[in-house]
C-alpha cells in the first residue's frame, strides 16, 4: 500500500516552481513518494501523516511543532535509528521511517 | 578533535550572520560562519512577502529574493560558511565548541565572536494544545513556503500581530482554508493592511476571544473558542466549536540565548523584546568583551532590523581588530544607526525603540559600575 501526496502545493501564485528529484521512503512498510533533500516531515505531512511518535508514559500522539529543529516533538526511528528529528533530517531514496514509541532503545541509538 | 583559528566567528548563517559576515569579510577579515541547518538564509526563505520599510531597506522586496541576494554578497565576501555544523558551547578566551558536518569535532578560536542565533517560537498551554496539528504559526510557513506541503486543509489561527495576519494569507495563497483568526486582545496586533486582506478573503478575525479548548482523537478535528470578558476571562456560554485540522498559534517569539548565556553575557528581561536579552552597546558588544550579538537574539524584532543590527556587528568587529580605520567605521556605523532608526518609528517601531534603548541604557549602567570596580574582569 502506498500514500499518496495529496497535500503537496502544486500551483503557487507567488513561487516559482522547483525542480527536484523523485524517490521513495516507507512509512512503517508504507511507500511514501518523497523529494530528495526535503525534510523526512514534509514528506510525511504530504501523505497526510501527522502522527510522528507517541510519548513514554501516556502513549499520547505527537507532531510537528517546531519545523526548525528546536522543540524535539517530531523525534522518530530512522532506518533503525531512534530520536531522529525528522523536521531537520532531509530524505534519502529508500529510508526506512517508523512511528517512535517512548524513548528510543540505546543498542538502537548506537548504530 | 580539530583546531580552527579564525578572525571572526559567527553563529547563525540567517539576517543577521549573513549581513555581519559580509561586513567583516569585505573589510578584510578572516571570517567563519556556523550554522546548524543544511541551508543558509535562516528564516528569510519562508518569508515570501514584500518587505516593509523604505527602498534602502529592501522594501517592495520580497524575503527569498533578500535572502538570494545575501547568499551571492556573502559568497563575493569569501567569508566561509559552514553548514549542518552546530556550535554546542562557548568557552574561556573566545573558543568555540562546534561539531561539523564532516562529524569531527572542531575547537575555534576566534578573535571576536558574534551570536546572531534567532529566535524560536512560543508555545500556549491549553487542553489538547499537544496533539499532532497544533503548531507553531512559523512551523506552518515553512512548510507552506519552503516544503512547498500544506500542514493542514482547515486551519484556525490564534494571534493577530504580523506573524498571525502574514501567515494566514500565505496559508490561503498555498491552497489551505483558514477558518478564523482568534486575537484575544480587543484589537487586532499587527498592520491595517495585512488585516485587511484577511478580512477581504472572508476570513472572521475575532477579537475579545481565545481557545478553550483544541480536540481531536489522534490529531485535531476541532477547536473550541471562547469569548473574554475585561478581565481576560472566559465567558461561560460563548463556547463556538469550530471544524478544522489544524491550530497555528502566531503568540510572539523568544531570543535563543544559550550561547550568550553560557558566554557568561549580563542578561535583562524586558517582554516587548521577548524575554531574556543579553545587554549591549551600539556596537553590539556584549557584557564580555569581544562577543557580541545581532537579530532577533537581543530582541525579537524582525528580518529588516536583524540586517543592520548584523552589519553593525561585523563592522565593529572588523574596526576593532584594525581592517578598518575608526573614520571608515565611524561613517559605516553612522549610516547603518540611521537605517535602524528609520526602521524603529511607527506605531510598532517606537515601543521596540524605547526597549532598546532601555537595554543600551542597562549596558551603560553595567559598565559604569563594573569601572567602579576595577573594569570588566
Amino acid at each position: 500500500m502506498s500514500l499518496s501526496g495529496e497535500r503537496r502545493i502544486q500551483e503557487h501564485p507567488i513561487l516559482p516552481e522547483v525542480d527536484r528529484k523523485q524517490v521513495t521512503i516507507y512509512f512503517d512498510g508504507q511507500a511514501i513518494s518523497a523529494y530528495e533533500g526535503e525534510p523526512i516531515a514534509a514528506a510525511l505531512m504530504s501523505a497526510g501523516v501527522r502522527s510522528f511518535r507517541r510519548t513514554v508514559k501516556r502513549g499520547e500522539p505527537r507532531g510537528i511543532f517546531c519545523a526548525i529543529g528546536r522543540c524535539t516533538d517530531c523525534m522518530m526511528i530512522v532506518n533503525g535509528k531512534p530520536n531522529i528529528r525528522t523536521c531537520v533530517t532531509p530524505v534519502e531514496d529508500g529510508m526506512q521511517v517508523s512511528r517512535q514509541l517512548g524513548y528510543g532503545k540505546a543498542e538502537e541509538a548506537a548504530k | 578533535m580539530r583546531k580552527m583559528e579564525a578572525d571572526i566567528a559567527i553563529i547563525g548563517a540567517g539576517s543577521a550572520g549573513l549581513c555581519a559576515a559580509i561586513q567583516a569579510a569585505e573589510a578584510g577579515a578572516d571570517v567563519v560562519v556556523f550554522d546548524e541547518n543544511q541551508l543558509p538564509g535562516g528564516q528569510l526563505f519562508k518569508q515570501i512577502h514584500k518587505f516593509f520599510g523604505s527602498r534602502e531597506h529592501q522594501a517592495g522586496v520580497r524575503g527569498f529574493e533578500i535572502g538570494q541576494q545575501l547568499l551571492e554578497d556573502v559568497k563575493k565576501s569569501g567569508a566561509k560558511v559552514m553548514l549542518d555544523s552546530v556550535v554546542y558551547g562557548l568557552f574561556a578566551e573566545n573558543s568555540l565548541g562546534v561539531i561539523a558536518e564532516d562529524k569531527y569535532h572542531y575547537e575555534v578560536k576566534a578573535k571576536k565572536i558574534i551570536i546572531a542565533a534567532g529566535a524560536k517560537e512560543n508555545y500556549m498551554a491549553f487542553p489538547g494544545s499537544t496533539l499532532p496539528g497544533v503548531m507553531g504559526a512559523g512551523a506552518a510557513q515553512t512548510m507552506i513556503n519552503v516544503n512547498r506541503v500544506l500542514p493542514g486543509k482547515r486551519i484556525v489561527m490564534l494571534g493577530s500581530g504580523n506573524v498571525g495576519l502574514i501567515v494566514s494569507y500565505q496559508l490561503m495563497q498555498a491552497g489551505a482554508q483558514v477558518a478564523a483568526v482568534v486575537e484575544a486582545a480587543p484589537t487586532i496586533g499587527g498592520y491595517g493592511v495585512h488585516a485587511g486582506k484577511i478580512r477581504r478573503a472572508g476570513v472572521p478575525i475575532l477579537t475579545g476571544h481565545t481557545i478553550k479548548e483544541v480536540y481531536g482523537k489522534e490529531e485535531v478535528e476541532g477547536v473550541i473558542l471562547a469569548q473574554l470578558d475585561e478581565k481576560w476571562q472566559m465567558i461561560p456560554g460563548t463556547e463556538q466549536d469550530i471544524k478544522a485540522d489544524t491550530l497555528c498559534l502566531a503568540v510572539g517569539l523568544n531570543p535563543m540565548t544559550e550561547l550568550a548565556w553560557m558566554a557568561g553575557c549580563q542578561f535583562t528581561h524586558i517582554p516587548a523584546l521577548g524575554g531574556h536579552v543579553p545587554l549591549h552597546d551600539h556596537n553590539m558588544e556584549t557584557t564580555k568583551p569581544g562577543v557580541y550579538v545581532a537579530g532577533d537574539i537581543t530582541g525579537v524584532e524582525e528580518a529588516s532590523s536583524a540586517m543592520e543590527e548584523g552589519k553593525l556587528a561585523g563592522i565593529a568587529a572588523a574596526a576593532a581588530l584594525g581592517y578598518l580605520s575608526q573614520e571608515e567605521a565611524a561613517a559605516k556605523k553612522q549610516e547603518v544607526l540611521r537605517r535602524l532608526d528609520m526602521l524603529r518609528t511607527g506605531l510598532f517601531g517606537e515601543k521596540r525603540k524605547a526597549a532598546k534603548e532601555r537595554q543600551m541604557a542597562e549596558m551603560v549602567g553595567y559598565q559604569a559600575v563594573t569601572a567602579e570596580k576595577g573594569g570588566v574582569k
